[in-house]
């Protein structure tokens, strides 16, 4: 057995994963053709485990094997070499751990800034470097792009993350807490929140009650519609649509501040709990969640076709910023960015549990441009307020169970996969216990780790002032990328 | 054209008449009132309570609940003004009402006003924010809270600031640009903390990856609680501080 093969939020013993050598495991990564969603190590004693996690995203199934690196080896053949989705995994464990993969196409620092670090550049009449960052004009977290243009157009975008760093892995391990998972990535609190608890239960053997499932998973969409609003705005925002803008930024207060009816916050912080829920959703507040969704379905809908369907928008938006499918498939992207240039991947549904089977995920033309990530993001508000119906019409049926149940201490030696769908896309969470049962592990994946390559790849061609609209259009995640 | 102006008409005005006063939903959790007791101290993720006498520092707390939930003597008020100009001020002791924690909250500065009471112009620079407290101050500007009307804005450079808001617990990675930030901003500047992260580290506090020397090297002038701060808690807390 080479692989170990499991399931999203089940827990495996760590004996069980297979060791191979290192050649037999790249040959198999080659082999089997799936979407690589862990490669990390982890420190044992003097050696370095490397655990890679694999997805079979048609059939729902995780594989897990890994490899022991002694401590006088220091490197192996890169894997980017043959699968390019593997760059930035590749990138991070050298980072971390100083085992270089050799012959990677492009071995730049991921986190850790040094100062000598030099910029790819292009040489030439009229070609000229853009600078920005890491402070931004706007009110959003910092990063370093470097542009190089000929002109107007930009040929290339070098983009250097990494100075949102917390130390959330070790953090994880020395002081986890829902609190702290929260603010991993404060636009998708519920997300990770979710993906947080639903490790921590499982390292424990715990089942929730179906009542706080469903609380849950009421909070994702909620997210998701309310963060999608938002970007719609911002969008409308970024090419000067300034109607759009205040219309859509109005209209996700609406959503927002009916999760603080929920949960006391905005954003749903303090709702979700190891073992459960802290707020209940009554009959009442369910009926008003609905008539709030209703209004909110309406002002969306109304505004976004006619938004669509001016002229000055739809040129602004079509066609800009693509990336093909091909590119998408390549780079190993997920969630909306794929989406959106026509790969279905969505946790939600290709790791289903039962509250999303019976939801019918129908998917959206497909271009790659900025446009089609706008109109996605409206299929998805629709979906997601489909699923919040849905899901609260059958909250009543379980109103007398526990919002909350004891969750038993972690059980030793285990290593649990947690993926959620958060509206950015899959948010992973590997959790490996030691054999006192206490995290000696914590791996975090953010849709946006995949993803921030796309951007560089979309904008190229592209007018430097369509920037900011491409960027708007992913909304990628800084700290949840740098952690 | 016909559509855009229907739908214009259709939404009306929706902005927040009268900011100071803003009636907040019952749910919120803000300002902590509480009765004097022994607390099992542990039950805090960033440490904000403390014993003898039983005290919250705002500075700390994320207003996450967890300590109302297990202890009656802690409850969390819906009120929103809970920004100081003295760090010690944050930490709320027995038988305080909001009211009267706003009242003694901001150090009256004469200077402040005259320089920066009809507009202030701000930079802001995440320093580690997770992108709540990002979102809550990008809100601030919208349909609903407009802040521009009191002459509040943020500006894209710091060269046109009169002050720079942090937010985050200042990652080792951001300490340089934070500084050449501040150092780029024309004085007479201000200093505002936003959120639980930037005034103590919140729930990174333990972190070694933060360089938090900034503040023991420049003055704060202003401390934002929250996590994140609501947009509310923002206004008033700036409105306070240039019109005290």
């Amino acid at each position: 057995m080479n692989w170990l093969i499991t399931e999203n939020k089940k827990r495996v013993n760590i004996s069980e994963i297979p060791v191979l050598n290192f050649p037999n495991l790249r040959e198999e990564i080659i082999k089997i053709n799936k979407r690589v969603i862990g490669f990390f190590g982890k420190q044992e004693e003097e050696n370095v485990r490397l655990f890679v996690v694999m997805a079979d995203d048609i059939e729902g199934k995780l594989y897990i094997s890994s490899s022991v690196f002694a401590k006088e080896e220091k490197e192996y053949e890169s894997i980017t070499q043959e699968i390019p989705a593997f760059h930035v995994f590749e990138r991070e464990f050298y980072e971390e751990f100083g085992i270089e993969p050799k012959n990677h196409p492009w071995l730049k620092p991921m986190r850790n800034h040094k100062n000598d670090y030099k910029f790819f550049e292009m040489e030439g009449d009229e070609v000229h470097q853009v600078a920005v960052g890491p402070i931004h004009a706007g009110v959003i977290e910092p990063g370093h792009f470097r542009f190089m243009c000929h002109g107007e157009k930009i040929y290339d975008l070098e983009i250097q993350l990494g100075w949102q760093h917390r130390g959330v892995e070790e953090l994880m391990i020395s002081s986890p807490s829902n609190q702290l998972a929260e603010s991993i990535c404060g636009d998708s609190v519920i997300a990770y929140n979710l993906a947080y608890s639903n490790a921590m239960e499982a390292l424990g053997d715990c089942e929730i009650s179906n009542k706080a499932q469903l609380i849950r998973l009421i909070a994702l969409e909620m997210e998701r519609s309310a963060i999608h609003i938002g970007d719609l705005g911002a969008i409308a925002g970024d090419i000067a649509y300034l109607m759009g803008a205040s219309i859509f930024g109005a209209t996700r207060t609406l959503v927002i501040n009916t999760m603080l009816e929920i949960s006391g916050s905005r954003f749903g912080r303090g709702l979700i709990t190891t073992g459960g829920v802290n707020f209940d959703i009554d009959k009442q507040l369910s009926e008003k969640i609905v008539s709030v969704l209703n209004k909110v379905a309406t002002d969306v809908e109304r505004t976004i076709k006619t938004m669509l369907k001016s002229p000055t928008v739809s040129s602004r938006l079509e066609k800009t910023g693509v990336v093909s499918e091909e590119q998408a498939k390549s780079l190993g992207l997920v969630g909306m960015a794929a989406k959106a240039s026509g790969i279905n991947l969505d946790s939600r549904f290709d790791f289903p549990d039962k509250w999303y089977q019976d939801v019918e995920n129908r998917t959206i033309k497909a271009e790659g441009d900025v446009y089609s990530r706008t109109r996605l993001r409206y299929k998805e508000i629709k979906q997601s307020f489909h699923i919040i119906k849905k899901l609260l019409s059958k909250l009543e049926t379980y109103n007398d169970e526990p919002m909350n149940v004891y969750v038993s201490s972690s059980k030793p030696d285990s290593f649990v996969i947690s993926i959620t769908e958060g509206w950015r896309g899959e948010v992973v969470h590997i959790a490996l216990t030691d054999s006192q049962g206490n995290l000696s592990r914590y791996k975090i994946k953010d849709p946006s780790f995949n993803n921030w390559f796309a951007l560089a790849m979309a904008v190229r061609n592209n007018g430097i002032s369509d920037f900011p609209l491409c960027n708007k259009s992913f909304n990628l995640s800084y700290c949840g990328n740098d952690l | 054209m016909l559509e855009t102006l229907k739908l214009r008409i259709y939404q009306g005005q929706q902005f927040i008449k009268d900011i100071p006063n803003a009636q907040m939903r019952e749910q919120f959790r803000g300002f902590p009132t509480i009765v004097d007791a022994q607390v099992d101290v542990g039950i805090c993720p960033t440490g904000a309570i403390s014993n003898n006498p039983l005290s919250i520092d705002m500075g700390k707390c994320t207003f996450c609940g967890a300590c109302a939930r297990k202890c009656s003597s802690i409850k969390f008020s819906n009120y929103y003004k809970l920004a100081s100009t003295d760090r010690n001020k944050l930490i709320i002791t027995p038988n305080m009402t909001g009211e009267e924690y706003n009242k003694v909250a901001f150090e009256v500065r004469k200077e402040i006003k005259k320089v920066f009471g009809k507009s202030l112009k701000l930079r802001q620079v995440s320093a580690g924010g997770c992108n709540g407290c990002e979102m809550e101050l990008n809100a601030c500007s919208n349909v609903n809270f407009d802040m521009g009307r009191f002459g509040i804005d943020f500006v894209a450079s710091p060269r046109h600031a009169d002050g720079i808001v942090i937010t985050g617990p200042i990652s080792e990675n951001m300490a340089h640009a934070l500084e050449d930030c501040y150092k780029s901003t024309p004085a007479p500047k201000i200093v505002v903390l936003c959120g639980a992260c930037a005034i103590s580290g919140g729930v990174f506090q333990n972190s070694t990856k933060l360089n938090r020397a900034f503040l023991e090297k420049y003055p704060i002038d202003l401390y934002i609680p929250g996590c994140p701060v609501h947009p509310l808690t923002f206004i008033n807390a700036i409105l306070d501080f240039i019109s005290a």
